[in-house]
């Protein structure tokens, strides 16, 4: 296939308010942007479709590979739009997913509402059977009692049922088993067992990705079927691949089987998509910050990959909080998600000070300057108010912007109560919610044991650019990437994920106690799995392989993620492994501990194509200081004072373009802030490279 | 102009410090070896000025800590000398009169210092996994016996470590590589506090923290006055009586409310507990603050001038203000409690504001599980001895609009533990860990339900339990005519009862069966919405039977 002898590849990717689809014909790379269509989700795509390659010149029959990935999946998790499911789980144990961690997430809220289990009470049944810690089987399963939970199931009308038992991850025979006897009394119903799901120690997170998957899988499976119809019958005659959670490419049979590796695709996009630049820049460390309506998403990127974790916390029901939303044990792209966009609101609580989110004006209204009825100030009325933002051409001049609105609802919230102009309102909105994200973005780096000011940030969406180098400043950090058309990083990640899967398993191991055998045993399983999932869509690439552990000290109660050889484990790797852990915790902690017995709960086998090449973008010659007359006053945080600022437009700037802050540089989607301490160089590659005034000379 | 950017610049430090506390916090539960550090977040973090007056603390799970690390840096301070503080210093105590409430906590406070000059403190809390003695338990009659006492002293000076204090410390607990380990965690928290510290001062240039102190103590202590002005001045009583380890102990509080402070006294609460019940000022403080918080301004950070209108007062040895050398080691479970007694004194001043009482106090399960003499152990398993530890909660009292929580933890901030990680910890099983059905207090809002835990040994090995269980003869009790909920009780699994207090073995072939118990109900059973009510049935939160006795629901 392919086309004039270069391979076509197209990335979908399904967001709230559009659909982005992107194509790419040899080196050359096409890209529209269609509005998500809620009720006919594939819609969208094949409309997409129809258009880009219509722009490309190429017809549907030649496109090679087609790579999804969709906010579906999330989106019907925190609607709670589903399958009628039921939850069939252990005896003594119906409540695990309502119990939840018995904790409160808010400790001064005398009024708090926990969120209600995906399924509830009278949705779970219960039957004997037991599996003891060890594997060991304690009580046998009561097949009997499942027989009549079958037929409590068939007349209840259930359409999906989920399955989860105690420590199945360590012995699933009786899950197994329970699915083979579900299956003979009702045929066609969507069954998800928690063990092959999500084969990770603790009950409530493990039940919980289970019972989410059971939910979704019935809406999931139907969507996309009807895509993968859609797309042949129009023409197309390649396979459609899933962009998943962790950052790579799975089957769509795979995808309909486990759909719960479907949530959070699209970031999971926009964090390849950065490392895809980390890549052609030769740079091993990457903060990437991606900002849009409502919520601003950093990610760590090393070594061309972003830093993955093996559960997350979908729909978050309190202010973003930690502990307000539904964990997923899933291996997962890792991101701090805060509630800081350009739509995020400002007001001012109840010691005067000035808050920013999490509530958002969304896209509708929006923001108080696009005059759609939106009556408070947003992040993007602040920098409008602050030069920042051009009202005359903001996207591309299909919105214009109302001044007038942003400066009275900044008054109204914010300017009247405090005694502030509405300058220093503004300058306060944005003030704080960059301090907001730095906030985030240090306890993430302080949780990973990470230096920032090391990092290069590669920043994409809407808000992005118009804060970037204000959040540098504050994190220290030189080096700062803006791609240009990052409006659909997301689909253009999609195109550059490399097919892969991670296993992972709860499984307890001392050290003291090691035992190659059965670690080698362990690892031969948990590698087949992952090439199963792999190998659907690289039989003939080679693949690369990680195995990691997470490990702690005897006694305590986080693990940390350690890397192990990859290799086959022999009988002295005791010693080791705890060489590998107490270098990792020292890295982490600062000091390692001595005389303890160290433990392993979880294990984890990552398998995946080998990344291409990358070509390293060539760098500019000689660098040509550019200037303009046309001159902006904005504010300048860090020097605390308005200056007079350049104005440019980007797509009039050409490679080797050396522009010094303070300048604004205008796109049609958003605008880049160059502030004093910077200074901006286009790249070979349409990227705007600003880097540390006098730092560096190359 | 000038003067609005420097209040928004004061307001994104102000950020920054809490920022700055609440990362140093979730360093420590990380790293922590203790299980009530990583399940409850039995720790805190604080940062202080130059006079010890507390600027930021981080909020984190348990409420013990409010105000007790406000009041002890000062104590440091006053006994290491002013003169004596030097840049690289570290120091420490456990004293539980001048910490925070028992020897558990190690309270840790670094100076900061900036080109050479003391600009604040940083100080941190964290409860360790033991500190001799007879371990934790509420068994001993004095503090000498609960373990060793590290008065205010020196950690480090200049940077060098008391090798001599850390060899004493090796020397008088059990698992010292992780007490040691802990130690050093909380000193070296309070560094990278202080780096974060020094970060913020480069990036606003400043030279000290007064000015920034002054903005956020007017702007606290304004927001908190605005909060009592609106209370109607007067005297509000009330009195709670729960069950206490030797007898039930009773708490009687008289809370005064002007328009500018409160004022909480416990004149007339029940004389000491032979047993480490027992309760210091410090932490009766700090639980009440707590709870007037909640109820009266829940969204102002705490900080020496928003915590300062609140006073707590009780005669010197009543059961919430003992004194050396009682034993306090267990001093969180009437401390728990303080909350429901507080709570209804303000019910009386502002009725609909407050929730019913609770089951309040955790149910903490600490058992012993070793092998029998010649016992087998089942295949693929061995034989072993250990401490396991289970933190539980029954449910939280119904709320003026809401129910109460099921099985959630108030006051304390703990999580539960998983049972499939608890099981690889100990040689035991977990059958059964599920809401207790009809143990929510009835109430036109129901009260939480508590849950029902079934515990065995493994094949070859014996229990035993610790209990320190309360609510099991006096049940939490409903608000404006709601009704009590289900009290706890302690059992086996062959329907005979054991005691809710102290040590007691389980034999062998028998479970432990807790029944954990219920919140209490607000307002009318009678009037709880026909809609809420089937819902409770069809999810057998209650049975038809106790529909039509307690709330005369009719289907």
């Amino acid at each position: 296939m392919g086309y004039n002898n270069q391979s076509v590849r197209v990335g979908a990717d399904i967001g709230g308010t559009f659909t982005d689809v992107v194509l790419e014909h040899g080196s050359d790379l096409y890209t529209t942007k269609v509005l998500t269509n809620n009720s006919n989700p594939e819609q969208a795509i094949i409309d997409g479709l129809y258009k880009v390659t219509q722009i490309a010149g190429v017809g549907i029959e030649h496109v090679d590979q087609f790579i999804h990935g969709t906010t579906l999946a999330t989106n019907s998790l925190i609607e709670r739009r589903g399958a009628d499911t039921a939850f069939i789980t252990t005896s003594g144990f119906r409540d695990v997913i309502e119990m939840r961690t018995e904790g409160r997430f808010e400790q001064y809220d005398l009024n708090l509402s926990l969120p209600p289990p995906l399924i509830s009470r009278e949705h779970r049944y219960v039957v004997d059977g037991r599996i003891a810690a060890s594997g060991r089987e304690l009580v046998p399963l009561d097949e009997a009692g499942l027989l009549e939970i079958a037929s409590r199931i068939k007349a209840g009308g259930y359409h999906s049922v989920a399955i989860g038992f105690i420590h199945s991850y360590v012995n699933a025979a009786h899950e197994r088993r329970a699915r083979e006897i579900i299956t003979a009394e009702i045929a066609d119903i969507s069954i998800s067992i928690s063990s092959e799901v999500s084969p990770q120690m603790r009950e409530f997170e493990r039940f919980n990705t289970v019972c989410a998957n059971a939910f979704i899988k019935p809406l999931m499976a139907s969507y996309l079927r009807r895509l993968v119809d859609r797309f042949h019958a129009e023409g197309g005659n390649c396979p459609v691949f899933m962009m998943h959670s962790g950052g790579g490419l799975i089957s769509v049979d795979s995808a309909i089987e486990f759909p719960v590796r479907l949530l959070e695709s699209g970031p999971a996009g926009g964090a390849i998509y950065a490392a895809d630049f980390a890549a052609g820049y030769g740079l091993d460390k990457v903060l990437s910050y991606d900002m849009g309506g409502t919520t601003a998403k950093i990610c760590m990127i090393e070594d061309r990959m972003p830093k993955t974790a093996r559960t997350f916390e979908v729909a978050r029901t309190y202010r973003f909080k930690k502990g307000s939303g539904m964990p997923v044990s899933i291996p997962v792209i890792e991101m701090v998600e805060i509630g800081a966009g350009g739509g995020s609101l400002g007001w001012v609580d109840e010691m005067n000070q000035i808050r920013v989110g999490p509530e958002s004006a969304g896209s509708e209204p929006g923001p108080a300057c696009y005059g759609r009825g939106g009556e408070n100030p947003a992040v993007t009325d602040a920098d409008l108010l602050l030069g920042r933002i051009d009202a005359e051409r903001f996207a591309g001049g299909d919105i214009r912007l109302d001044s007038g609105n942003a400066e009275s609802a900044m008054h109204r919230a914010i300017g009247r109560r405090l005694g502030m102009d509405n300058e220093v309102a503004a300058i306060g909105i944005c003030e704080v919610v960059d301090e907001n994200m730095a906030n985030a973005a240090r306890v993430h780096a302080v949780e990973n044991g990470k230096e920032l000011a090391d990092f290069t940030m590669i920043a994409y969406g809407g808000a992005a650019p118009l804060h970037a180098s204000r959040l540098c400043e504050k994190l220290d950090i030189d080096r700062l990437i803006i791609p240009p058309g990052a409006g659909v990083g997301s689909a253009i990640g999609f195109l550059r994920a490399p097919f892969g899967f991670e296993a992972v398993r709860g499984a307890f191991l001392r050290l003291s106690e090691f035992d190659a055998d059965w670690t080698n045993g362990l690892i031969a399983e948990l590698d087949a799995e992952a090439q199963r999932f792999a190998q659907a869509g690289a039989a003939d690439l080679a693949l690369v392989r990680e195995i990691k552990a997470y490990m702690r000290y005897q006694g305590q109660g986080w693990e940390i993620v350690v890397m192990l050889p990859n290799r086959k484990f022999i009988d002295g790797d005791a010693a080791e492994m705890r060489r590998l852990f107490e270098a990792e915790y020292e890295r982490l902690f600062g000091r390692a501990l001595v005389g303890l017995d160290i433990e392993i709960m979880t294990w984890s086998v990552q398998v995946r194509s080998e990344l291409a090449e990358k070509e390293p973008v060539t760098p500019v010659g000689v660098e040509k200081p550019r200037y303009s007359d046309e001159r902006r006053r904005i504010y300048d945080a860090r020097e605390q004072r308005f200056v007079d600022a350049a104005v440019f437009q980007r797509d009039a700037l050409n490679p080797g373009d050396l522009i010094c802050g303070p300048a604004v540089v205008i796109e049609s989607e958003t605008s880049t802030i160059v502030t004093n301490r910077y200074q901006a160089v286009l790249q070979n590659d349409g990227c705007l490279l600003l880097r540390l005034k006098g730092k560096f000379h190359d | 102009m000038t003067e609005g950017l420097s209040n928004v610049h004061m307001q994104v430090m102000w950020n920054r410090l809490i920022a700055v506390v609440e990362e140093q916090a979730l360093t420590l539960v990380r790293t922590a070896f203790s299980t009530s550090v990583r399940e409850a977040g039995d720790v805190s973090a604080g940062v202080f000025d130059r006079e010890g007056l507390m600027i930021a603390q981080a909020v984190t799970g348990t409420p013990g800590h409010v105000n007790a690390m406000a009041a002890a840096v000062r104590n440091f301070i006053e006994e290491i000398g002013e003169d004596k503080v030097f840049e690289g210093d570290s120091y420490v105590t456990n004293d539980p009169w001048k910490g925070t409430g028992h020897l558990h906590d190690f309270t840790f406070v670094n100076p900061s210092f900036r080109n050479g000059r003391l600009v604040g403190y940083f100080a941190c809390t964290a409860h360790v996994v033991d500190v001799g003695g007879r371990g934790f338990g509420p068994d001993a009659s004095e503090i000498y016996e609960e373990g060793i006492l590290i008065p205010i002293m020196k950690f480090a000076e200049r940077g060098v470590v008391d090798l001599s204090l850390i060899n004493i410390i090796r020397n008088n607990v059990r698992e010292a590589e992780q007490v040691i380990g802990d130690l050093y965690s909380l000193s070296s928290c309070n560094d990278t506090g202080h780096q974060r510290l020094m970060d913020m001062m480069d990036e606003f240039a400043i030279d000290d923290l007064q000015a920034l102190r002054d903005f956020i103590f007017e702007n606290s202590l304004g927001a908190t006055l605005e909060h009592l002005k609106a209370l109607p001045p007067g005297s509000y009583r009330n009195e709670l009586t729960v069950d206490g380890y030797d007898g039930p102990v009773t708490m009687k509080l008289r809370l005064d409310v002007s328009g500018e402070t409160v004022l909480a006294d416990f004149d007339g609460s029940s004389g000491l507990s032979s047993k480490g019940i027992n309760v210091p000022l410090i932490y009766t403080t700090a639980y009440t603050c707590y709870a007037l918080k909640c109820a009266l301004a829940p969204q102002i950070p705490n900080n020496h001038a928003s915590l300062s209108p609140f006073r707590v007062t009780a005669p010197k040895n009543c059961i919430l203000n003992a004194v050396h050398p009682a034993p306090v080691a267990i001093r969180h479970v009437l401390g728990q409690f303080l909350p429901d007694v507080v709570f209804g004194a303000l019910h009386k001043m502002i009725p609909g504001m407050v929730p019913a009482e609770g089951s309040s106090a955790l149910w903490i399960i600490q058992l012993g599980a070793s092998p029998i003499d010649g016992g087998q152990p089942a295949d693929g398993e061995t034989l072993r001895s250990s401490q396991i530890l289970m933190f539980n909660s029954g449910g939280s009292g119904a709320r003026p609009k809401l129910d109460g929580l099921s099985a959630t933890a108030f006051p304390s901030g703990v999580h539960t533990m998983s049972s499939e990680i608890t099981e690889h910890t100990g040689p035991i099983t977990i059958w059964r860990k599920e809401l207790r059905e009809g143990s929510g207090g009835a109430g036109a809002q129901r009260g939480g339900l508590g849950q029902v835990i079934e515990i065995s040994a493994n094949p070859g090995h014996r229990i035993y339990i610790n209990a320190m269980f309360d609510r099991c003869q006096h049940p939490a009790r409903g608000r404006d005519g709601g009704r009590p909920g289900a009290p706890g009780c302690v059992q086996l699994d062959d329907g005979s009862e054991l005691s809710s207090k102290g040590r007691q073995t389980i034999p062998a072939e028998r479970r432990l069966v807790l029944n954990l118990p219920g919140g209490g109900g607000y307002g009318d059973p009678a009037n709880r919405e026909r809609a809420l009510m089937e819902q409770d049935i069809a999810r057998e939160y209650i049975s038809g039977q106790q529909a039509s006795d307690d709330y005369n629901y009719q289907p």
